[in-house]
């Protein structure tokens, strides 16, 4: 399987995007929004016009400024999934499958299970839906690198859970050069062998997630990857106490003050797990299902319900949390910190 | 009391105003009974008139289709440095006095004029008139529906492989299908009562450049009655069109408005 390289400068509205990158397996780019990540994904597949620089897939050259070559995009092998998934509104979903290419639409369409939505018109869909139509679209294509832009971000909290691992596997299936951005490093975490983060156009550090979490490079990538941000409303709870309600119904104690929509942020090395609700002095308990397990050097970050905690190895391993189930994440008041939105 | 003065005052306001556009409307058709005026409609002059409204007004609407949909889509899609003065100049014959497009067009084609061509007074010279005032109600509409395609939907197209052309007519085109075909009809109508223009580049020789309007405008010292007859058909016509376009569907969102023509 070919390789996509890049190694492109493009310039945007206040930034110069600058960008040198192999890709074999899936990258995920990560940064905050007007980073230039989107601009990344119109470069590859021919819509943004670098000013300087190549990218090649194997040995075809789809843009080389300096030799005067840039193809256009319909001349390249890309699968892009936009953002809100820019599906053909006049056309059904088997319409929507078929403009890529006529060759597997009916497998297509059993594979992502729309093949009962083969007649509707893409309005009527839900986002999951209307994801699943638009990744059966850019896989018709028979594209040699497949480009997504923020493949979960337009998905509420629920069907996202539910379409990222859907998504993981496919990405492990297809074996295609894969791009994907997002501002959720946990996204790109769970989906990617190799996670960039970019700011004001520059890639910052590339790194597998685990790697990116252990040693991160400089403060911001610490951050982006670092803190549980959980989102609740608060009201006083007592003398020193503030009680937060999470969309999910858990209730969290802080000692900091706060009041109505805030963020709640929690380090990871300050959550302490077990696999049953033991009381002591720490007042937040959260339950919820493991989600990921991820080794960061000697420890381990693990997913619990809506929070990540970090602990040793040693403990994961006697806790077993590799094989799932339910675990309960505990942190004391104290430790957990009240910031506005 | 003084409410209910309010409410009869606004009631009354309203009553006068609808009451004074309805009632040239009515009059067209209470002042002869009906059966006289069909009757009318077999008037050699009508059906002369009838003739070369349709031919020109036709003629002149594949051309501006043809002629105003490629315009429409540039000005929609590229961005470049005086593109709002050529959009201003797209507008320009929508707020222009008739006599003046007709003086125009005679400086322009005449035989005298910048083109030294022998198009006035010729059914050619009709096309031309009612294409130059009624073009730019379709180009606009083309402008407003085609900025309307979502551009990504565009950019969707190109990268799953199809090309400018494919993605023009598969994906634009029925996409801005809607305010296309609103516009289309707006300036038929349009070109339908195209008067001023006509008769001062065109003239109004029946069976040649005699169109409907210019009809009624022959007839009403002559045959009161043929005038009325004429009338009582544009405005059906026209109403029918007003009533097709209500019932498309982009008509009501607010792709179009009505305020500019002339």
């Amino acid at each position: 399987m070919a390789a996509l390289r890049l190694d492109f400068t493009l310039p945007l509205r206040d930034f110069e995007l600058t960008l040198a990158l192999d890709v074999v397996r899936t990258v995920a780019l990560v940064g905050p929004s007007g980073a230039g990540k989107t601009s990344v994904l119109r470069a590859i597949a021919g819509l943004a016009r670098p000013s300087a620089g190549r990218i090649e897939l194997g040995d075809e050259t789809w843009l080389d400024v300096e030799r005067g070559i840039d193809l256009r995009p319909e001349e390249r092998r890309v699968g892009l999934v936009f953002q809100e998934y820019a599906l053909f509104p006049h056309l059904s979903v088997r319409g929507n499958v078929a403009y890529g290419g006529r060759g597997r639409v009916d497998e297509l369409l059993e594979r992502f299970h729309i093949a009962h939505l083969a007649e509707v018109k893409p309005g009527t869909l839900s986002g999951g839906e209307r994801q699943r139509v638009a990744l059966a679209r850019a896989l018709a294509r028979e594209p040699a690198v497949l480009l997504l832009d923020e493949p979960l971000s337009a998905l509420d909290a629920h069907t996202k859970s539910q379409v990222r691992g859907e998504l993981s596997e496919l990405l492990h299936g297809l074996d295609l050069p894969t791009v994907l951005v997002t501002h959720d490093y946990e996204d790109a975490a769970a989906l990617a062998d190799e996670v960039g983060v970019i700011v004001d156009g520059k890639l910052r550090q590339l790194a597998a997630p685990a790697e990116l979490v252990a040693r991160p490079k400089d403060a911001f990538v610490a951050s982006f990857t670092g803190a549980n941000l959980l989102h609740g409303i608060a009201r006083r709870a007592g003398d020193d106490l503030t009680e937060v309600r999470l969309p999910g119904g858990e209730q969290l104690f802080s000692s900091d003050h706060g009041e109505g929509e805030v963020g709640v942020v929690v380090y990871p090395w300050e959550i302490s797990v077990a696999r049953s609700h033991t009381v002591d002095s720490a007042l937040n308990v959260v339950r919820g299902e493991i989600g990921s397990v991820v080794e960061v050097g000697n420890r381990v970050r693990v997913r619990i319900g809506p929070v990540t905690a970090e602990i040793t190895a040693s403990s994961s391993e006697r806790l077993e949390l590799a094989r799932g189930g339910v675990a309960y994440a505990t942190f004391k008041a104290t430790g957990t910190r009240i910031v506005s939105l | 009391m003084r409410r209910v003065v309010a409410a009869l005052g606004v009631f009354l306001a309203t009553f006068v105003a609808l009451g004074f556009l309805a009632l040239p409307i009515v009059a067209i058709f209470v002042r002869v009974p009906p059966g006289r005026l069909i009757a009318q409609l077999g008037n050699p002059v009508v059906t002369d008139a009838l003739l070369v409204s349709l031919e020109t007004t036709l003629v002149a609407q594949a051309l501006i289709l043809a002629f105003g949909t490629p315009a429409a889509y540039v000005l929609a899609s590229r961005r470049f440095r005086g593109r709002g003065l050529l959009v201003t100049l797209v507008e320009l014959p929508l707020v222009l006095p008739p006599a003046v497009a007709g003086i125009g067009l005679l400086a322009a084609f005449g035989r005298t004029g910048l083109l030294h061509t022998s198009i006035p007074f010729t059914q050619a010279a009709v096309v031309l008139a009612v294409a130059f005032v009624a073009s730019p109600l379709y180009v606009r509409a083309g402008i407003a529906a085609f900025e309307g395609v979502d551009a990504n939907v565009v950019a969707a197209s190109r990268t799953l492989g199809a090309g400018p052309v494919r993605t023009f007519f598969r994906v634009v085109l029925p996409l801005a299908r809607a305010g296309l075909v609103a516009g289309a009809a707006l300036a038929f109508a349009r070109g339908l009562g195209e008067f001023g223009a006509t008769i001062m580049f065109a003239g109004s020789l029946r069976g040649v450049t005699q169109t409907l309007p210019l009809a009624v405008y022959s007839q009403f010292d002559v045959n009161f009655e043929v005038a009325l007859a004429v009338s009582a058909l544009l405005v059906l016509i026209s109403a029918a069109l007003l009533v097709a376009l209500k019932w498309l569907p982009s008509a009501s969102t607010s792709r179009f408005r009505f305020a500019t023509s002339s």
